[in-house]
């Protein structure tokens, strides 16, 4: 009943296929598996058949000591040479399925033109699969090589048992091959794969991985692994999943977050051509965490008649306490509140003490709104419930999390929950909720057939898990060369752990290490604080998260400081960061050991970002003006330098963009750049024009008239990438390059026209 | 009933005459290589060819297509790649991908009127498609080497 789609080529197309089944048909009986100890994939393949029916061999599948590999990973290698890899984070944009498979191709000296790389089905014993937090090379690049490498030696061992020679005379040369140095011999990957898998796995300890300038794949730039798919417009995305007998689903979900039906009339509904019936979905029970919102659900055999005929319900609601949220109203109370002493998070010296004395004091307020992800794919998702089973087909970037939420929606176990990833047409966070798969498998449960739910984009915009709006208060006491003596910051925003506890009000500890806890400037008296603020809409993660309204704060702040001191702005931030030297962030002991937060790194990127922008060659005024702004997050340095041209009306060119990026070995610097490039385009929609609100409850907004995000004749024209060649530890690559945007272009507006931004978006300050 | 062809071939359709093309492209001929991406013609993630020229397939409904010539991303090149969407390879444009059929689209009917696009004929032309991933560098870079390579 599950439309298999072969692409021409025999490539696996990942959207509709049930892909366990497919690589128990991928794997031959001799092909050579290497995988987690007690991945199902191994167990599936062991006990499989080949395409034939025959059964696999026992002996084609190695012993697994569990000691010598590492979760997440999953690598075959057939008889005809062809390498699996199986990718299994989300992809979205971050290029995942080119750098992580990549990394092991590496360490394998396999042929990249030879690999296929499979999309992993969510499964807890893969790891963690949840792709957000930039993590995904950081967290899987030293497994993904030692993989890599025990397949290699085990390659090796096999020939040089074929061979009857010493393993040492054998190499992994020059790819896809072993080869014997005394007698010119070879064999490929392909013929070695059975004798391979035969071979016990070596312990850790015997690996030998690659020195940096061995390595002919990490930090080499490579284009995107389905480029030529997505540009075919191949089937890959959640949305263009189609499965035989599926029916289509478009859900009225109530205006006001917790609201519930207090009557439906569907009779005009029911007459439109197509709908088949219309369903009811349970309000949540509070805490809302990834339940879906409720509403009711029209079900139709195209997409088109389930949303027409979702236009012609009449609904009436109940909308519940939240439906008294104003924004305006709510802006004047968290300004309100951060003006007031808050909790403190953290304090360094007495900052007291130092404001006490009198001296000159600076200070200043800062607003950032709500923002929708609105990623270009608006959610969707199938889902395909039999019995005590269920199978979901759905954009996600938590594929386990779908596991869970199905299955205790539905009381089931979360072993009988099958996910399968698609790619995402964008996720920036939203995507790790996986509220509308579990819609899908409720309305699959009460027609007993395929349900596929599309959202569209006003439900994207409307019933999002909102970036939280922040209201910021900054002070500094200043000496007699303007530098900060002591400095004072507070910020108020509604948490992201509200979802998860309707009566959370404070941000977490790991929002506040988000830019907010410690500030990387040589300031000997300093105090963090954080206000309370009480959710009314879903709150919830988006690219860079707290970062974005954090740096803003800071990074303008700065800029404001580096005025009144009548210097140079990026002189002046040189000044703040001070000599290069560790700094406590309140990392986690371990992050901290492998990650120390470095400002001569900081620093260091700043001097490239400025360098590369000429900065100071130009006078800025009358209209044109270069912006600073450095932040770490994620664990990488990032510096960005923004030119902008601001004419008598207020409209906004931008020219050029110059970042600089210290993210410590990077796997795909090609795709680095594209983050960074992307990044500026994302800061530049949020910075611009990017505002939710609401009115009773209700958001304002619905579609990109009226959330308007950066189109090309908006967007920055140039963005100049600038990547530090290091060898420390991989670093994030997704977020980073989001906070600094905003406080530089902001920083630059004010060179340009002497205007200070203090609230975002521009559209609020009267520029467009 | 209305007539059209669609990658052409002949095809008829008795359904509701405000159905939008896009979703009797992607529902009823499984052509999901057109995407949906906001329903008002805002994005362009729908843009296909009518008659050689870019449209909104969210906003044309069925019964505004009687007789004409549709092209979907599926049906742009018989043999192999499309040279726009070879630059698109070459440049590495997509991140998430899921615009860029759109985009292509776009670009293809651009550079069919403007086979020498200027920036400003480049701005005008595809700041009607939303790449929320930020790949518009890219895409006038492939646009660029497209003209190029077809010159």
């Amino acid at each position: 009943m599950i439309t298999l789609e072969k692409s021409s080529e025999d490539k696996i197309v990942i959207v509709n296929v049930t892909r366990r089944s497919f690589l128990q048909g991928a794997l031959s009986a001799s092909a050579f598996v290497l995988c987690v100890g007690k991945s199902p994939l191994l167990a599936k393949a062991a006990t499989s058949t080949t395409p034939g029916g025959a059964p696999l061999t026992p002996g084609s599948v190695p012993t697994i000591d569990a000691t010598a590999f590492h979760p997440g990973v999953f690598l075959g290698i057939q008889p005809d040479g062809t390498v699996l890899i199986v990718a299994h984070r989300t992809e979205m944009g971050n290029g995942v399925r080119t750098s992580l498979p990549r990394i092991v191709a590496d360490e394998l000296d396999a042929d990249w033109s030879r690999v296929k790389v499979i999309q992993g089905d969510g499964d807890e014993r893969y790891g963690s699969q949840d792709t957000d937090g930039s993590h995904s090379v950081r967290e899987f690049f030293d497994p993904l090589r030692e993989t890599g490498a025990t397949a290699r030696l085990m390659l090796i061992r096999a020939a040089a048992q074929q061979w009857g020679v010493p393993e040492a005379q054998c190499v992994a040369d020059p790819v896809h091959v072993v080869s014997h140095k005394g007698s010119n011999r070879t064999l490929g990957y392909g013929e070695l794969a059975a004798l391979a898998a035969k071979q016990p796995v070596p312990r850790k300890e015997e690996l030998k991985l690659k020195s940096p300038s061995e390595w002919r794949y990490i930090g080499k730039p490579a284009p995107g692994y389905d480029v030529t798919d997505v540009c075919a417009g191949k089937p890959l995305f959640g949305m263009d999943v189609r499965i035989e007998g599926m029916l289509f689903a478009a859900i009225a979900h109530p205006p006001v977050l917790g609201g519930k039906v207090k009557s439906v009339d569907d009779s005009a509904a029911m007459k439109v051509k197509g709908v088949k019936q219309t369903i009811a979905i349970d309000p949540f029970t509070p805490p809302h965490q990834f339940q879906p919102l409720g509403g009711v659900a029209v079900i139709a055999d195209n997409t088109w008649s389930a949303l027409k005929g979702r236009d012609q319900l009449k609904i009436q609601w109940e909308n519940g306490a939240h439906a008294e949220y104003n924004s305006t109203e709510y802006k004047r109370q968290l300004q309100e509140t951060a003006r007031q002493p808050g909790k403190v998070v953290h304090t360094i010296g007495d900052p007291d003490a130092e404001f006490s004395k009198g001296g000159k004091v600076i200070e200043a307020e800062y607003y950032a709104p709500h923002l929708a992800h609105a990623s270009m794919e608006p959610p969707a998702a199938v889902a395909d419930v039999q019995g005590e089973k269920v199978v979901v087909w759905s954009p996600t970037q938590n594929p386990q999390g779908v596991q869970e939420e199905v299955a205790k929606k539905l009381g089931l176990k979360k072993e009988n929950i099958t996910c399968h990833v698609t790619f995402l047409g964008g996720g920036f966070g939203r995507k790790s909720k996986p509220d509308y798969a579990v819609e899908a498998a409720v309305l699959s449960k009460q027609t007993g057939k395929p349900v596929k739910v599309v959202w569209s984009r006003e439900d994207d915009i409307k019933f999002d898990y909102f970036h939280s709006v922040a209201a910021m208060y900054i002070k500094a006491a200043i000496d007699e060369k303007g530098m900060p003596k002591a400095w004072l910051q507070r910020s108020v925003f509604p948490p992201i752990s509200s979802t998860f506890d309707k009566d959370a009000v404070y941000g977490s500890d790991g929002e506040m290490s988000l830019g907010w806890n410690v500030i990387p400037f040589d300031v000997p008296n300093f105090r963090s604080e954080n206000g309370k603020a009480v959710n009314h809409v879903r709150i919830g993660w988006l690219r860079s998260v707290a970062n974005i309204y954090h740096a803003f704060a800071v990074q303008t702040f700065a800029n404001e400081l580096a005025y009144a001191a009548g210097r140079d702005p990026y002189d002046y931030l040189l000044a703040l960061i001070g000599p290069g030297h560790t700094i406590d962030v309140k990392q986690p002991p371990d992050v901290a050991t492998k990650y120390p937060y470095d400002t001569t790194r900081l620093r260091h990127v700043a001097e490239l970002a400025a360098n590369k922008a000429n900065w100071g060659k130009k006078k800025s005024g009358d209209g044109w003006g270069m912006g600073i702004a450095v932040h770490r997050s994620f664990l990488t340095y990032v510096a960005t330098v923004v030119e902008v041209e601001v004419d008598k009306g207020g409209a906004v060119r931008i020219p050029n963009v110059y970042t600089a990026v210290d993210a410590g070995i990077v796997a795909n610097p090609d795709m680095v750049r594209s983050q960074f490039q992307g990044a500026a385009v994302f800061g530049t929609s949020l910075a611009r024009t990017g505002e939710i609100t609401a009115t009773n409850g209700v958001i304002d907004q619905s579609n990109f008239h009226d959330y308007p995000v950066a189109r090309m004749n908006d967007a920055p024209v140039s963005v100049d990438v600038q990547i530090v060649e290091s060898t420390a530890p991989p670093a994030g690559v997704g977020e980073p390059g989001v906070p600094p945007f905003a406080p530089a272009l902001c920083n630059a507006i004010y060179a340009a026209t002497g205007k200070r931004v203090r609230e975002l978006p521009l559209t609020r300050n009267g520029f467009a | 009933m209305v007539h059209l062809k669609v990658n052409g071939s002949a095809q008829t359709f008795d359904g509701d005459p405000e159905m939008p093309l896009l979703w009797y492209l992607r529902d009823i001929l499984g052509l999901t290589g057109t995407k949906f991406g906001c329903g008002m013609a805002l994005c362009g993630s729908c843009t296909v060819l009518e008659n050689g020229k870019a449209i909104r397939s969210c906003t044309t409904q069925m019964g505004q297509v009687e007789g004409r010539e549709i092209t979907t991303i599926e049906g742009i090149s018989a043999h192999g790649p499309h040279a726009v969407q070879k630059a698109w390879a070459e440049v590495n444009v997509p991140q998430c991908g899921y615009c860029q059929t759109g985009q292509i689209m776009q670009a293809i009917s651009l550079l069919s009127s403007k086979p020498h696009p200027t920036d400003g004929d480049i701005d005008d032309e595809m700041s009607g498609n939303i790449c929320r991933c930020g790949t518009y560098q890219r895409i006038r870079a492939a646009i660029k080497l497209a003209a190029k390579e077809r010159a």
